[in-house]
């Protein structure tokens, strides 16, 4: 899997908070999340993120709750790929139980210009190429079982099958 | 790694017996039955939307699903009805056994242990990030997302990567007015809120070792603020008599070996801690209640999921009694459970608050979350007995919220700014 987006940048520790505020959590519809993504610490983001864009951020992003409205609205709102230094464990569980790909990249990213700079990321070989300078980074390849679960489309596939005997 | 020992620790120990290996070590991924499945009304309305997928007539086991409609309830607007409707339906539809409606109910995680759902030895998966509470209780128990509670339904099932263990120790006793919430907001000061990620915590030492319950509850419960995975303290005698009456099946206690490999250890003597204070907006943002002394509030609460039990109430109660609050502020009590509520009553304790002008609530998350009773303005101070300050978090994005004790809470109340108990009482 090839991804292409222009980038967003967001610094450490973005908690499920920023990302949704609880004040939205009675819906889960995923585009009406995202109209409030990040609303809390970037008023104006809903109103600038297009479809395919990726979120670049710093240390343990999706720390706090255990909402999946946080990637469902991370997804509702197009972003293809969130690239982080790291995830919160549980934020890393849904993202991947829900299908949005994301990956942990030790790679200082945070100088890149927000809203303007494009990366290509590719999936199966864990790189990430800056398009504007060609400079490439490595991102932590998934562990196997994580591969078979996205391959699957998701955990309630992967248990569906396997509860069907497949 | 920092031990060099071959032993293993609570947590690859239950793992290990649940998959019927000598051996588990940290990494090492596991496909286990889980014991209790809990999701509340946020994440089980997404849950059920994904369980449905799998077209089942039946859940692995109604005997293992628990449901609590808490976190809006009683229903705040017609959406959040609309959600605990949900779960209502899907409790009757599938007979679940424990689903617990308004007036019977209470913030999952005290009502859980209380009502000896909770043992030791069980794994525990719950649709929210405080399920750690239960490692107080020597279970292995973490917050997972929807679509893990959905597959868990269905399946009964759970993945999981063995994770790494620190263990903090903390010696020495603790000082008069110095609480469960004292030791775990310090732990988080000093490892921040991304130092235990992917870990689980083991707390112990002397301080623990006589920490009553309630307290050893408030400690896990945060263990998530530092990114844990989970948090647990081993069962001892205080952890039994606990047991006492509210759990009829045998179980298993798990100890950590005498040898266990630990990633890290941290110790703490805190023979001469203060109570300590979450600065927003972060819970890794602590400082002594001596720094935070004379920050102004407009509002406090006393509850949550971390510290609505009935220690809590007595230790605000026992500050507060014959006193009144600030004029100007507002006293928010919320019991955690309808039978820490009906305690708190018998024993006095919601005539001290009343007395003192305090709101007294049914049972809910309510503010914690900033979900409703007792939402923050523009610019708005409170101070909490809850777990998490972020931004917003209360209500309003420009109000603020500080984290701290029952009994710092209530001296602050009194007080209208941020105080020691000592100096309200004296
Ligand atoms: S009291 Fe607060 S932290 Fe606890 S479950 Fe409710 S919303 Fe979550």
């Amino acid at each position: 899997m090839i991804l292409q987006g222009r980038i967003w940048l967001f610094g450490d520790n973005i908690d499920t908070d920023a990302i949704i505020a609880a004040r939205y959590l009675s819906t889960t519809e995923p585009r009406e999340l995202a109209a409030h993504l990040m609303e809390d610490i970037k008023p104006d983001f809903p109103g600038l993120v297009q479809n395919g864009d990726i979120i670049v951020a710093g240390n343990n992003f999706g720390c706090g709750s255990s909402r999946e409205h946080a990637p469902l609205a991370i997804k509702g709102a197009g972003i293809s790929c969130v690239i982080a230094r790291s995830f919160a464990r549980i934020f890393y569980r849904n993202s991947i139980n829900i299908g949005l790909p994301i990956l942990e990249c030790d790679e200082d990213l945070s100088g890149l210009r927000a809203g303007e700079d494009q990366l290509k990321v590719n999936f199966d070989l864990g790189t990430i190429t800056h398009l504007q300078s060609g400079r490439e980074y490595q991102a932590a390849p998934f562990p196997p079982f994580m591969q078979e679960l996205i391959s699957r489309g998701g955990l309630v596939e992967y248990v569906k099958a396997r509860l069907e005997g497949c | 790694m920092m031990s060099y020992g071959n032993g293993m620790t609570m947590v690859e120990k239950i793992f290990a017996a649940r998959v019927e290996q000598d051996r588990l070590s940290p990494g090492d991924l596991v496909n286990v039955k889980v014991d209790l499945a809990l999701g509340n009304d946020i994440t089980a309305p997404v849950a059920i939307k994904e369980f449905k997928r799998f077209g089942l007539d039946r859940v692995f086991d109604p005997e293992k699903i628990v449901l609590v409609p808490d976190h809006f309830t009683p229903n705040k607007d017609i959406a959040a009805a609309e959600q605990a409707l949900v779960l209502r339906r899907f409790a009757e539809d599938y007979g679940l056994k424990y689903y617990f409606e308004v007036g019977r109910m209470g913030i999952e995680h005290a009502l859980l242990p209380e009502q000896g759902l909770v043992r030791p030895g069980m794994i525990i998966i719950g649709a929210d990030s405080h399920t750690c509470t239960y490692g107080a209780i020597g279970a292995f128990a973490t917050g997972v997302g929807s679509t893990d509670l959905a597959a868990a339904m269905a399946s009964g099932e759970a993945w999981f990567k063995v994770p790494p263990t620190i263990r903090f120790e903390y010696s020495g006793h603790l000082p008069e007015w110095v609480s469960g919430k004292d030791l775990i907001l310090l732990t988080i000061g000093d490892i921040g809120v991304d130092g235990a990620r992917y870990r689980a915590m083991e707390f112990a030492g002397t301080a623990i070792d006589t920490l009553p319950m309630d307290g050893r509850l408030t400690m896990a419960n945060m263990a998530i603020e530092a990114g844990g995975k989970c948090g647990y303290m081993q069962p001892d005698q205080i952890t039994f008599d606990y047991l006492e009456g509210r759990v009829a099946q045998a179980y298993t206690s798990v100890y950590s070996d005498q040898d266990a490999v630990y990633e890290k250890r941290y110790t703490y003597d805190v023979s001469n801690l203060e109570p300590q204070v979450a600065f927003p907006p972060s819970p890794d943002n602590v400082y002594p209640v001596s720094e935070a002394k004379g920050v102004k509030l407009d509002q406090v609460v006393i509850g949550s999921c971390t510290n609505g039990r009935i220690d809590d109430l007595r230790a605000a109660a026992s500050v507060i009694r014959g006193r009144k609050i600030k004029k100007g502020l507002r006293l928010l009590v919320i019991p955690a459970t309808q039978q820490i509520y009906r305690q708190a009553m018998d024993e006095g304790l919601l005539a001290d608050f009343i007395d003192a002008e305090a709101a007294v609530s049914t049972p809910t998350c309510g503010p914690c979350l900033g979900g409703h009773m007792g939402i923050l303005a523009r610019g708005e101070r409170a101070l909490a007995t809850t777990n998490r300050n972020f931004v917003g978090r209360m209500g309003h994005p420009e109000s603020e919220v500080f984290l701290s004790s029952p009994a710092v809470a209530a001296a602050s109340a009194v007080a209208g700014t941020i105080v020691h108990p000592g100096e309200v009482l004296s």
